[in-house]
């Protein structure tokens, strides 16, 4: 697997909470960051903006799973984004752009997913 | 070939339906058509004008447009009335005196609301129900009126009283039989069907003779009853039956019967062969058809009459399956029994789910001869078939009205509610809607609201829209799924028993152990409150925090514009001029909102998240505690200012306000918590509009239980009255503890009662007499609550972990840049997305 990635690093392992999300800056963009232990790939990246909404607060939603697939539910509208793909499952007109993220050591490192292996790879 | 001249006299649902079977036969071309319309509308759906009440225009309900009659090829006269047929000149004559020939002549008048020949029946606001300017006159009444009376009690009564109730009138229906719907009902039928209806408020006289319609003295008219009882009302609408028009028929010599009506033959020829006549005013074998379907079916056999088919009318199913003001009456075949001598009857009551159900069934057991249902007809499909079909019975006819599934009955929330009632505002969504979807195979929560989009807008008609579509699915008898979601294959207060039994105090446990996959949005608030209201343990803890909803896990309510509105608790709604100085003085340094909100406190909007400990800090240091408006909790105690300086206070009720609100401040519970307390009867503090109602005596409170405001208003039940303040606190514990343990998720205390089995009466037992055994359990729960508690805020602030949470990025402190406010009214308020884009600066996206 060639490893091109240009890696931004947002913050370190302690910014993570464990079941829930964060939000980052990266450029202009804000991506929320989700740490779901529970899964052997525990850590998934979106968009922080909310479509529906036009608010950057997808870091702020209830993570789970529907039917086995994770999601991140939009916390004013309870819309469903999968956090494999970003798809809304309510409404396929909305999608939001998914990150890859790593852990470098102790650094928490996002890159545009379009450039490297998917988070859900 | 010479066109013959066909005349239909009455452009209603029948005669509409033969032009239309006319054109779409492909033999109009023998005929010259001329259809005369007494009314100005084109044809319409009768059968549900009511629904022109609701909403509907006349051109929602017409069946056609001129131009469609045109392209027909028929000529449609509106406006226009025959006076008269002269059958030897075969001739007939309009209201303006034109005279018109015909060779065919097809009468459809229908019929009219019979008027009872009583002494002042032509006053003013006097009224009938049959056409669309009888609905505008009763409009127009109505927006002058306060109170209605509806004579007769059958289908079509019923039916303009519920008219009259949803034009807000208070509503009286007088029958003259003793009991309601006496064609189609029995009396213990009636009695069932009687009960529900003076439930939705309408009141319901029976056996009442009207003898004359008078001036009143608080209303418009009284009316005079045989008794000399008197019933005052602004408006009266008859409808105490239909009569054929046939009164062109008789002036012509046609053949009538005894009772009026044109006699037809099975060809729906009258005594004069060019002479057909269909609907309600023809009279086949001594009968009338008062329904649509058999006129119908007249239709079809007068135009093969004409055109040379061979289709008859043989007489037609009387059986009708109606929802009258959301109660079901269904009447098959011989309902009464007493056309079948020698038949016998099966018969089920069900007095606390207001249902009755009657078989009746031919001497020898085998046939269904008529059945009767009251307040469920999810029973008449497959009773309509055994009674048609002759199919012959099972051995033991009574379990086809025995209750599908023993396993409890139907809910009565939903159930009582009209089939119009509206669930989904946002989307405008009735019950009807929902209950047709679920009857058309739309069998989970999920499809209907996405078939309707009930529940995709603001989301807080979630919890109705899955009651009712629990509860026809059960009515239909489809098993209904009342696990949380799919990761628990259990209801909430399953999942609040095996935490309490078992001692889980995190939600990981729980499902490793009870359930499967991640979990979602919908179970882990859930089992957030169970948790939260078993424990009460501090709801950010690391292994808490995940589960709650956003407002939860930043202890503010998030607004549209993704910032917070912050509402420190305000007990009973008693504020220091210098806390109130405090917020003030907050607001204006962090730009915000202010509003009074309608919980007697004060809200502070757009507050941005990297602000809310900063807010916090300041408000916590002036003495405020968190006003958990962000919990599934207690929200506020609401109270007026009672004795200590109200002229007619008899209780401090400020005082027990405050009281009963630090007793109970976060508590977390199924849903919000909102309580009342007035200082006398006057009930400024609205206390019978919340969950928990308390109105001071001269002897001690009154305590009322679940009441509602918002989306579906209850008035709060009494639960006892005369109480010392010891006695009150204690039926509140158990009262809200046993809540807490067993309603649904989102339940408010008033859909939870109504939905128990049993009822308040059961409640009250368990709480005050204490027949479970359970009062000291819920008792000492109660106390391990209050003893914990904490303002989740001064927690929170003492915690720097915590409070990095509250970080719109981590890697950056600054705002989010995409909250922008504009000013109005001298306050910021959230701009909208065009001002947005002006405000903000280009993002690559
Ligand atoms: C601020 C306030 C309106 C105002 O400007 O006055 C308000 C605002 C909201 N109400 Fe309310 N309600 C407010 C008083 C009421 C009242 C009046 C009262 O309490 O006397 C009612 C009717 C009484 C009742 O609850 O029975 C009320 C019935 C509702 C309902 C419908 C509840 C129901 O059972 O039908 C909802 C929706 C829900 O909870 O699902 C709701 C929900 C909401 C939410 C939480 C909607 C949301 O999710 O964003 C609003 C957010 C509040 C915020 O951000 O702070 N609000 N809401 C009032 C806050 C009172 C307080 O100090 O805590
Ligand atoms: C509120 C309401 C609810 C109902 N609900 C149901 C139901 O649930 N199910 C059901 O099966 N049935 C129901 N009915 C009954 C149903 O509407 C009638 O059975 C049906 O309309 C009969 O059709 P018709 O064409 O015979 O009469 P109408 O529809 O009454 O049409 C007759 C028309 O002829 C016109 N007319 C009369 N005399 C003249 C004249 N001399 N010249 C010109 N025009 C004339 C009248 O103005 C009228 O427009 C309901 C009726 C009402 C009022
Ligand atoms: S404050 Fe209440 S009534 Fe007003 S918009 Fe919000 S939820 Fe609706
Ligand atoms: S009322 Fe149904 S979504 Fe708002």
């Amino acid at each position: 697997m060639t490893q091109q990635n240009e890696w931004t690093h947002v913050g370190s392992k302690a910014d993570l909470v464990p079941g829930a999300g964060i939000g980052a800056r990266v450029g202009d963009r804000q991506v929320a960051i989700f740490h779901i232990p529970e899964l052997e790939q525990s850590l998934f990246a979106v968009d922080n903006y909310c479509p529906i909404s036009g608010v950057n607060i997808i870091a702020r939603g209830i993570v789970g799973d529907i039917q086995g697939e994770p999601v991140v539910a939009t916390p004013l509208y309870k819309k469903h984004f999968s956090l494999l793909d970003g798809r809304c499952l309510e409404d396929d007109s909305h999608r939001l752009r998914t990150y890859a993220v790593h852990l470098d050591g102790d650094q928490l490192q996002l890159a545009p997913q379009d450039q490297g292996q998917g988070a859900a790879a | 070939m010479r066109q013959q001249n066909l005349i239909v006299i009455g452009n209603g649902m029948v005669g509409h339906h033969f032009l239309e079977q006319l054109a779409e036969s492909g033999q109009a071309d023998g005929f010259h058509v001329t259809v005369l319309g007494e009314e100005r509308h084109i044809a319409y759906d009768r059968v549900h004008l009511s629904e022109y009440f609701q909403g509907k225009s006349a051109d929602d309900l017409a069946f056609s447009t001129a131009d469609q009659y045109a392209q027909w090829g028929f000529e449609l006269r509106l406006n226009t009335a025959a006076t008269a047929i002269d059958r030897e000149a075969h001739t007939i004559t309009l209201d303006s005196g034109e005279t018109l020939p015909y060779d065919k002549l097809v009468l459809a008048t229908g019929s009219y609301p019979f008027v009872p020949p009583i002494e002042g029946n032509d006053r003013e606001d006097c009224l009938v129900y049959r056409t669309l300017d009888d609905l505008d006159a009763i409009r127009e009444a109505a927006s002058r009126s306060n109170t209605g009376v509806v004579v007769g009690g059958g289908l079509l009564g019923l039916e303009a009283a519920n008219a009259l109730r949803e034009l807000d009138l208070d509503t009286a229906v007088v029958e003259f039989a003793p009991r309601l719907m006496p064609v189609q009902v029995d009396e213990e039928g009636g009695g069932i069907l009687r009960e529900k209806i003076e439930e939705l408020g309408v009141q319901v006289l029976t056996g009442r003779v009207t003898q004359r319609i008078e001036a009143g003295t608080n209303a418009r008219h009284q009316m005079v009853f045989q008794d000399d009882r008197l019933l005052e009302t602004d408006l009266v609408v008859f409808s105490a039956g239909i009569r054929p028009r046939d009164e062109l028929a008789r002036d012509a010599g046609l053949t009538m019967g005894e009772r009026g009506g044109v006699v037809i033959d099975d060809h729906c020829r009258t005594s004069d062969p060019d002479v057909l006549a269909i609907g309600e005013v023809a009279l086949w074998n001594d009968s009338i058809f008062g329904l649509v379907g058999p006129g119908y079916q007249m239709a079809k056999a007068a135009l093969d009459t004409l055109t040379g088919g061979d289709r008859a009318f043989t007489g037609a199913d009387m059986s009708t399956k109606l929802k009258l003001m959301g109660v079901d009456v269904g009447a098959i075949g011989d309902a009464h029994g007493n056309q079948n001598p020698g038949a016998r009857f099966y018969r089920y009551t069900n007095g606390i789910a207001q249902e009755y159900r009657k078989l009746v069934v031919s001497a020898d057991g085998k046939q269904l001869l008529g059945a009767m249902l009251v307040g469920d007809n999810s029973y008449y499909d497959t009773l309509l078939q055994y009674a048609l079909n002759g199919l012959e019975l099972p051995d033991n006819p009574e379990s086809l009205i025995l209750p599908a599934s023993e396993g409890g009955a139907p809910a009565l929330g939903v159930d009582a509610l009209p089939e119009t009632a509206g669930i989904c505002s946002c989307h405008n969504v009735t019950k009807g809607d929902i209950v047709q979807y679920v009857h058309d195979g739309y069998t989970s929560v999920g499809d209907v609201k996405a078939a309707t989009k009930a529940g995709t807008g603001c989301g807080g008609c979630a919890g109705q829209l899955k009651e009712i579509v629990d509860h026809e699915m059960a009515a239909l008898g489809m098993e209904v799924d009342n696990s949380v979601c799919e990761h628990f294959q259990y209801t909430r207060q399953e999942l609040e028993h095996i935490i309490r039994v078992e001692g889980i105090h995190d939600f990981h446990t729980l499902l490793k152990n009870h359930g499967h996959g991640l979990g979602c949005d919908i179970c882990k608030p859930a089992v957030a409150s169970i948790l939260a209201s078993t424990w009460n343990e501090y709801v950010l803890n690391p292994e808490h925090v995940g589960l709650q909803d956003t407002n939860d896990t930043f202890l503010a309510n998030m607004q549209k514009d993704g910032t917070f509105s912050v509402v420190p608790r305000v007990a009973g709604g008693e504020i220091t001029p210098d806390k109130l100085i405090t917020l003030g003085e907050v607001a204006k340094e962090f730009e915000l909102y202010t509003k009074i909100t309608g919980g007697q406190r004060v809200d502070l909007f757009g507050a941005k998240l990297n602000d809310l400990p900063s807010i916090w800090q300041r408000l916590v240091d002036a003495g405020f505690e968190t006003g958990h408006a962000y919990g599934k909790a207690l929200r506020t105690v609401k109270s007026c200012v009672g004795s200590t300086w109200c002229r007619y206070g008899v209780q401090d009720s400020v005082q027990l306000a405050i009281d009963l609100e630090h007793r109970y401040k976060g508590i977390r519970a199924p849903h919000k918590i909102k309580f009342g307390v007035s200082g006398c009867t006057r009930e400024c503090a609205e206390a019978q509009s919340k969950d928990f109602g308390v109105i001071a005596t001269e002897n001690g409170w009154n305590l009322y239980v679940a009441g509602n405001g918002g989306m579906r208003p209850r008035h709060a039940d009494l639960f006892a009255q005369d109480l010392d303040t010891d006695s009150l606190i204690r039926f509140v514990d158990r009262f809200m503890m046993l809540y807490i343990r067993t309603a649904d998720r989102l339940q408010r205390t008033a859909r939870w009662l109504e939905n128990l089995e049993g009822g308040l009466d059961y409640v009250y037992d368990v709480v005050v007499n204490d027949s479970l055994g359970i009062a000291e359990d819920l008792d000492n729960q109660m106390a391990r609550l209050i003893e914990n508690y904490q303002c989740e805020w001064k927690t929170t602030l003492e915690d720097p972990e915590k409070l990095k949470r509250f970080r719109q990025m981590i890697n950056d402190d600054g705002d989010d840049p995409y909250v922008v406010t504009v000013e109005e009214r001298e306050q910021p308020r959230p701009a909208t997305a065009e001002e947005k884009l002006e405000r903000i600066p280009a993002v690559s996206v």
